[in-house]
């Protein structure tokens, strides 16, 4: 005989930031699922609002400690359309190391220190034992090496003070960058054990969906191309708010999105899927029995897309710290009164800022639109799929059900204080 | 699991001795601390999992983790040493929950400056008549304080780390002296 159940899971655990889950199911049905990001709202859309246009990469960087450095770059990135700035390539390569440096260090915390654990029946990092503690080595090694690529080229991982409207306000060293390569070299070799632990642990969260990600530019880079969609669908950065279509979810203290209606994924999956051809030659060499796995439509492997993208960020690290770094200046501007997008990937996929500004160069106006928000839908989907996958199977245990929800929502890496803060988990069975 | 056992050969372990790694060096007496996080960004929490490169071999041999939502899921507020509290309070379910905490450790320690001044995620505070036109209904739907708090408007705060995030240096000097304090060396 079905019970009415009701299960709650407070604070998702190896995440960032905090979520809950309702899921309702009648007659051995999920009829429904709410992902709930309760992070109290701290209103930075508002808050732009009247700010010098200098002060907003510093500022938004705050609306989120990980990926603080997406933030200022994207912020930049919308600033400088409007400005009418065209960065040089030297200011570009900067910005390239300054978001490969947080995806070698985001990366390596979400496989290593939150799922990994997963994959070796612990609850914890704490919990290792035997070789578990050799990839928690191997895990600092790649963190630290991410957190210095950063901290040289920006100044810091998180809300770094080099990046500026149209330059940086210094450059990196050569003794430093010296040692940077030879710590991206050394730390390399690390990341291909865990590739392989990923690669043989198999779950299987398949689903058909939209893979939405930036597209279009060799070697594939974070910061530029246009969007592109699964179903070969293309647009421009600038007209990508056009295409998408706010979700309400009352029960949520962030909007999701649908985009041209459908529910997507954005993230490493999403990229790796439309963007594997366009690695660098080495990374495509060393990780080729791991990209014969994508395209993919098993949420799973966006742990593998974002092994993969850490020996990227390197290898293109590598290249680009060749180059001379001279000192920069403020470029001068002719216009302020304009309207800019900017739209980069961050971490867990596309980051959208749309800024207007006045005479004075302050913000009017502005939006942003962030990558687990635009999950959200996504991700109520899988949890549907995975919750009806273990009922049918059986399982009446919640607390069974309970991880394994949490595993789902680990395996996308979401950042809630990026689109707001808190998960519990209410399974409701009607007879 | 095949390619662990791989992982070994590769790495030329002994699995044995690898087991008994771990627990080789048996501690005493270990700080019990908790990890918490409010409305924030989070940063320090990240300054923090960087300061693990450097420190966790270190720290797992005197410090427990006893309750650290970021890292594990098996958590417990129980008779905690040490609270390090991230980010400001902004609905009276965050205030209740700080209490909670507040009653189940022995020093309480305000991280950032969230924690410690309310801000910038209480920026609210600063905004326009015009801007809070626009909040207000949301402020009211989801039941938010008017203006958030920083921690010792709430409860008793017996020391803090200040940053946005917090630097490194200040908190292993926090930290130093907490384990000085605790007798835990």
């Amino acid at each position: 005989m079905k019970k009415d159940l009701n299960l709650t899971v407070q604070n998702v655990s190896k995440i960032e930031g905090h979520a809950s889950v309702g899921v309702k199911v009648k007659k051995g049905k999920v009829e429904e699922v709410h992902i709930m990001f309760t992070e109290n709202k701290r209103f930075f859309t508002e808050a732009m609002r009247g700010q010098n246009y200098r002060s907003l990469p510093q500022s938004t960087a705050r609306i989120c400690g990980t990926c603080s450095l997406a933030h200022t770059i994207g912020a930049i990135k919308a600033l400088e359309n409007a400005l009418g700035l065209k960065p040089s390539k030297q200011t570009t390569a900067l910005k390239h190391l300054t978001m490969n440096g947080l995806m070698i260090r985001d990366h390596a915390l979400h496989l290593y220190l939150f799922g990994m654990p997963d994959i070796f029946n612990k609850d914890s990092v704490m919990d290792f034992t035997g070789v578990e503690r050799e990839y928690l080595k191997d895990a600092f090694a790649i963190k630290r090496a991410g957190n210095n690529l950063s901290t040289i080229i920006a100044g810091a991982a998180v809300h770094a003070p080099f990046p500026h409207v149209g330059y940086f306000s210094q450059v990196p060293k050569k003794k430093d960058i010296a040692a940077l390569k030879k710590e991206l070299k050394a730390v390399r070799k690390k990341v291909f054990p865990m590739l392989d632990l990923y690669v043989k642990y198999e779950r299987d969260y398949t689903r058909n969906t939209q893979f939405t990600a930036l597209c279009g530019v060799k070697p594939f880079n974070f910061l530029e191309g246009n969007i592109r969609s699964s179903n070969g669908k293309e647009i421009m950065q600038d007209n990508y708010l056009e295409h998408l279509e706010k979700v309400v979810l009352p029960y949520s203290q962030a909007i999701g999105y649908a985009y041209d209606g459908e529910t997507y994924m954005v993230g490493a999956l999403a990229r790796l899927n439309l963007n594997k051809e366009a690695l660098l030659p080495e990374t495509k060499k060393d990780c080729k029995k791991y990209l014969k796995v994508f395209p993919s439509n098993n949420i799973f492997h966006n742990n593998l897309a974002q092994g993969i993208e850490i020996i990227h960020c390197i290898d293109h690290s590598l290249k680009l710290l060749t180059m001379p770094f001279k000192k920069e200046e403020e470029p001068k501007i002719k216009e302020m009164k304009k309207v800019g997008v900017g739209v980069i990937e961050a971490p867990r996929g596309l980051l959208y800022y749309k800024t207007e500004l006045n005479e004075e160069g302050e913000i009017v106006r502005g939006n942003i639109i962030t990558p687990s928000q635009q999950n959200q839908v996504n991700m109520e989907k899988d949890i549907k799929q995975l919750v009806q996958k273990l009922i049918d199977k059986g399982e009446k245990d919640e607390e069974v059900i309970r991880v394994e929800i949490e595993k789902l929502i680990r395996a996308y890496d979401p950042c809630i204080s990026c689109a707001t803060h808190f998960l519990k988990l209410k399974i409701e069975e009607v007879e | 699991m095949h390619c662990v056992r791989k992982e070994y050969k590769r790495r030329g372990l002994n699995k044995e001795k690898m087991k008994k790694s771990k627990t080789s060096v048996a501690p005493k007496k270990k700080l019990n601390i908790g990890w918490f996080s409010f409305s924030c960004c989070e940063d320090s929490t990240i300054v923090f999992t960087e300061l693990l490169n450097d420190h966790f071999e270190e720290w797992e041999k005197i410090i427990n983790f006893q309750h650290m939502r970021v890292l594990k899921r098996n958590n417990s507020l129980k008779n905690l040493d040490v609270a390090f509290v991230e980010g400001a309070i902004a609905s009276t379910e965050q205030e209740k929950e700080l209490k909670e905490i507040r009653k189940n450790c022995k020093k309480l320690i305000a991280i950032g400056s969230c924690a410690l001044c309310g801000l910038p995620s209480g920026q609210r505070k600063n905004f326009s008549k015009e801007q809070w036109t626009e909040i207000e209904p949301l402020i009211k739907k989801f039941k938010q304080k008017k203006n958030m708090k920083q921690l010792d408007q709430c409860v008793k705060v017996d020391g803090g780390v200040p940053g946005c995030p917090m630097t490194e240096a200040a908190f292993l000097k926090a930290l130093e002296s907490i384990l000085k304090e605790f007798n835990i060396k």
